[in-house]
């Protein structure tokens, strides 16, 4: 912390590593297929990630051209459509951000910002990427089984999840269960690692407050989703019993078709409860890494120590908490028990103090800073305007009474793509900029990067802060169409068809990001091993990309918090966390 | 300075939009102007906050941004500052919630003297049903499902025998009473939804979930589905007509009861008890 006096550290053995305590690599296959480090398993994850993200963004551009233009795309029809937006929303969510967030980003960062040599079980690690990807085949497969991917919503609520009027009911919804169910064995296999790694294996000097806030953030929503993905587990489980046992865990007695069902005695109530208790923590599960990074993006290119850390370390750790009290604001008009409300609006409106704080602290760390408006900074800036936008219109849905005439239409579809779509989204883009040099030793380019951040965040914005006046207005989600109403005018139309014009644009736009990524791979500038001049430790490996075992002989060892950055006297703007007092003082001394 | 200017105005250019598009919500048709007072307070709150930040942030940028010789304050935190900002944002926060919660009672305390009407979804329509003369409606249960009766009203049940029950029709409503809307579903979620209402409430099998309105005014108003039930959720239509005391009255004769639809099974009914003597 900043409080500490260097003064009485005379100079702190460096720990050393015995060989033994790292597997080695002996043939290509065990070096970049079945990797043990975390490095190559966190560049799994990401390209996985992405390849299935890519079919997700493919997915809603399907969507948005029916929607853009209804009756012209012959090819869509109801059925389909529904598939789309509950493929495009469960892939967006779970198999990519999620995943993105702390498969890949988790598995990157996290051993080289804590000083360690890997995570501390490296072949449970490499399970968990081969279970993740298991699970994002079994998903994809469902694009061509019988029946086609399941139509349910990205929320799967029974009854219609398993019931003949809902499209998938043969073979997606079984094959969306269990792709569910491994996507969380693996996530588990994975999470277990990095809580033990953050708490284990910081290396010397490395104490909880000196943590870059990234990995606060990782931590955080690792520890989260270990205690939210259960509540998914169980009911990915009964559902599955439900549709293939004919059990009724989350079923009534109903009428399917015209004729009475075997079902009877369930409740679908409980599996919206249990969905919940997993969903709104997933939230923060997206949002909590992306608060981390934003916050070291935006200290590190403002040459400023991020304003308030030890607040911003308790704000993550409260959302966290408080995450876990909320779920039920999903449901103020599903029929549970009205008295709820109270409780669930109070808790909800509460989030936002620590949130705002996070905010308050983000644009302080600007103010009197030294702003080099680099693209990861760009995003970071494009990151707060989103992220501010989409959680004060969760201010609406979350005063239980405002919800009432809001929810289920196009205003909660704006909202939750605002602030868990775009503005995570922002972050990890911001994050493939500044981190990209430490991955493979180049820089990605400039100007491709500067024009990509604003087609991206511009046009993002354009779709949906608009959106939020379509559902004001009170149009439904979910619709393949709106047919005929009378409270719904053209213009509204032809909103729609705007929004879906930009849909299309920012998205292929992305083909410049992806041209980016490959050809800098090859022809990119040579970054050396500390191109932002960054504090943090992954940015002071001796080797660039990092070799495996991070470290070269001796592990760092850590004198100061992640955030010295323009210390009065020091010579430099920016003190990494593992140099010495002595070797700062040297500095001061030849400055002086 | 491009970068600055560029996000005021993305600020500037978001209150244009909440100002002048074309795009906002329908003339309400109950009670419930009070959730709109609910949504405007918080539009100001949360309008003054987003436009405070993003313009703080476009100075900050504009006031900061890298020049040769420039370094950047230390100044790691000020406890101060964040306690007066927490404070602050805990002031808003009652502002918006303080409000909401007492509508939200409102919400959910029906008056004593509001008439009850029942809707029923199912995959892809809406059935309504009215208590008759005696003014309480029927008992009813899925397994009572049959061709002849399709809202499965429990034959045994006196209340029954008198109740409306109207499908494939629309429902009427008379102005200026206030009605709890009962909702029923006998297969999959629905949402009994009428934008101009503000009211919704989703309708489970197995459950009986309700809202309460009071209409302010006439007029024919579309009924949509709001909870995604399967293929053809997107057609699941009706209308909702507020009437005048005597048009609502003139409606209401004409419309059959339970007894009047399925008098046959009554008397096949009556047959098997005989029969089974």
């Amino acid at each position: 912390m900043v409080d500490i006096p260097y003064e009485g550290i005379e100079g702190i053995p460096p720990a050393e590593v015995p060989d033994v305590e790292l597997y080695h690599p002996r043939s290509w296959w065990t070096r970049y297929v079945f990797s043990q480090d975390a490095k190559v398993i966190a560049v799994q994850y990401s390209l996985t990630a992405t390849a299935i993200g890519l079919v997700a963004l493919v997915l809603s551009w399907l969507m948005r051209l029916q929607l853009g233009f209804p009756g012209t795309f012959s090819f869509i029809d109801a059925n389909q459509y529904l598939q789309f937006i509950t493929m495009h929303g469960m892939i967006m969510v779970i198999y990519l951000l999620t995943a993105l967030f702390l498969g890949g980003f988790g598995n990157y960062l996290i051993p080289l910002m804590v000083g360690a040599r890997d995570m501390v079980f490296p072949y449970v690690n490499m399970l968990s990427y081969w279970v993740y990807l298991l699970a994002v085949l079994v998903l994809a497969s469902t694009f061509f089984v019988p029946g086609g991917p399941t139509g349910a919503g990205w929320t799967l609520y029974p009854p219609q999840a398993i019931l003949s009027g809902t499209p998938g009911q043969d073979w997606g919804i079984v094959l969306m269960m269990s792709s569910l169910i491994l996507f969380i064995i693996g996530f588990t296999m994975g999470g277990l690692n990095y809580v033990v790694t953050v708490l284990q294996a910081r290396t010397r000097g490395m104490t909880l407050m000196r943590l870059p806030l990234t990995v606060w953030g990782i931590f955080t929503a690792t520890v989260m989703a270990l205690l939210a993905f259960p509540a998914l587990f169980v009911a990915s489980v009964m559902l599955l019993l439900d549709r293939l046992l004919g059990t009724s865990f989350f079923m009534p007695s109903l009428v399917e078709m015209g004729q009475l069902s075997k079902y009877g005695g369930g409740s679908p109530l409980l599996f919206q409860h249990l969905f919940w208790f997993f969903g709104h923590p997933e939230v923060y599960i997206v949002a909590l890494p992306a608060f981390g990074i934003v916050s070291d993006l935006i200290s590190t290119h403002a040459r400023k120590n991020i304003f308030g850390y030890r607040m911003m370390v308790w704000a993550i750790v409260a959302i966290g908490a408080l995450s876990f009290i909320v779920w039920a604001h999903h449901m103020y008009v599903s029929g549970m028990f009205p008295q709820f409300g109270y409780f669930f609006a109070t808790t909800t409106l509460i989030i936002a103090i620590p949130t705002a704080i996070k905010v308050y602290n983000w644009v302080l760390t600007l103010w009197r800073g030294d702003i080099h408006l680099r693209v990861p900074m760009l995003f970071a800036l494009g990151f707060i305007i989103t992220f501010v936008n989409g959680g004060l219109t969760g201010l609406f849905l979350g005063n239980v009474v405002v919800d009432v005439p809001l929810s289920d239409t196009m205003f909660v579809v704006a909202h939750f793509h605002m602030v868990m779509g775009v503005a995570p989204i922002m972050v990890v883009l911001g994050a493939i900029y500044h981190w990209y040099p430490k991955v493979t030793g180049r820089m990605l380019n400039d100007t491709l990067g500067k024009f990509h951040f604003w087609v991206t965040f511009l046009g993002a914005y354009l779709i949906f802060f608009p959106m939020h006046y379509l559902g004001l207005l009170g149009v439904p989600r979910r619709y393949f169409e709106l047919g005929d109403t009378s409270f719904i005018p053209s213009s509204a139309y032809s909103l729609n068809a705007f929004i879906s014009v930009v849909a299309l644009t920012v998205g292929f736009s992305q083909i410049v990001f992806l041209f980016n990524l490959a050809w800098s791979l090859f022809k990119g500038e040579a970054s050396g091993g500390n191109p932002w001049r960054a504090t943090t430790l992954e940015w002071q490996t001796p080797e660039t990309p990092p070799g495996h075992g991070n470290w070269g002989k001796e592990l760092p060892v850590v004198y100061r918090w992640a955030y010295d950055y323009s210390v009065p006297g020091a010579a430099e703007d920016f003190i990494p966390q593992n140099q010495p007092p002595r070797a700062t003082q040297l500095v001061q001394g030849a400055a002086s | 300075m491009a970068v600055a200017l560029i996000l005021l105005l993305v600020a500037i250019g978001s209150v244009l939009f909440h100002i002048y598009s074309p795009w906002w919500w329908t003339p309400i048709a109950t009670n419930w102007a009070y959730i709109d007072h609910t949504i405007n307070i918080t539009f100001w709150i949360t309008g003054f906050v987003f436009v405070a930040v993003i313009a703080f942030m476009a100075y900050c940028v504009f006031r900061f941004h890298h020049k040769e010789g420039r370094r950047a304050d230390y100044n790691p935190e000020n406890k101060r500052l964040e306690w007066w900002l927490s404070v602050g944002t805990g002031v808003g926060v009652a502002a918006m919630l303080a409000p909401g919660l007492v509508v939200w009672h409102q919400f959910v305390t029906v008056p004593a003297d509001a008439t009850e009407v029942e809707v029923m979804g199912q995959q892809w329509q809406w059935s309504f049903r009215l208590p008759g003369k005696d003014g309480r409606l029927g008992t009813s249960d899925v397994r009572n499902i049959a061709p002849d009766n399709p809202m499965g009203l429990n034959r045994d049940d006196a209340h029954a025998q008198d109740d409306v029950v109207i499908e494939n029709g629309d429902l009427h409503l008379q102005v200026g009473k206030p009605v709890k809307v009962l909702l029923r579903s006998v297969d999959v979620l629905h949402d009994f939804y009428v934008p101009e209402f503000r009211a919704k409430m989703d309708m489970v099998p197995g459950m009986v979930t309700y809202f309460w309105i009071t209409p302010i005014r006439t007029g024919t108003f579309d009924v949509l589905c709001a909870e995604l039930c399967g293929a053809a959720h997107y057609q699941m239509r009706a209308k909702v007509i507020v009437d005048e005391e005597r048009e609502y009255h003139a409606w209401l004769e004409q419309q059959k009861t339970f007894a009047e639809l399925s008098p046959a099974r009554a008397v096949v009914k009556a047959t098997y008890q005989s029969g089974g003597k």
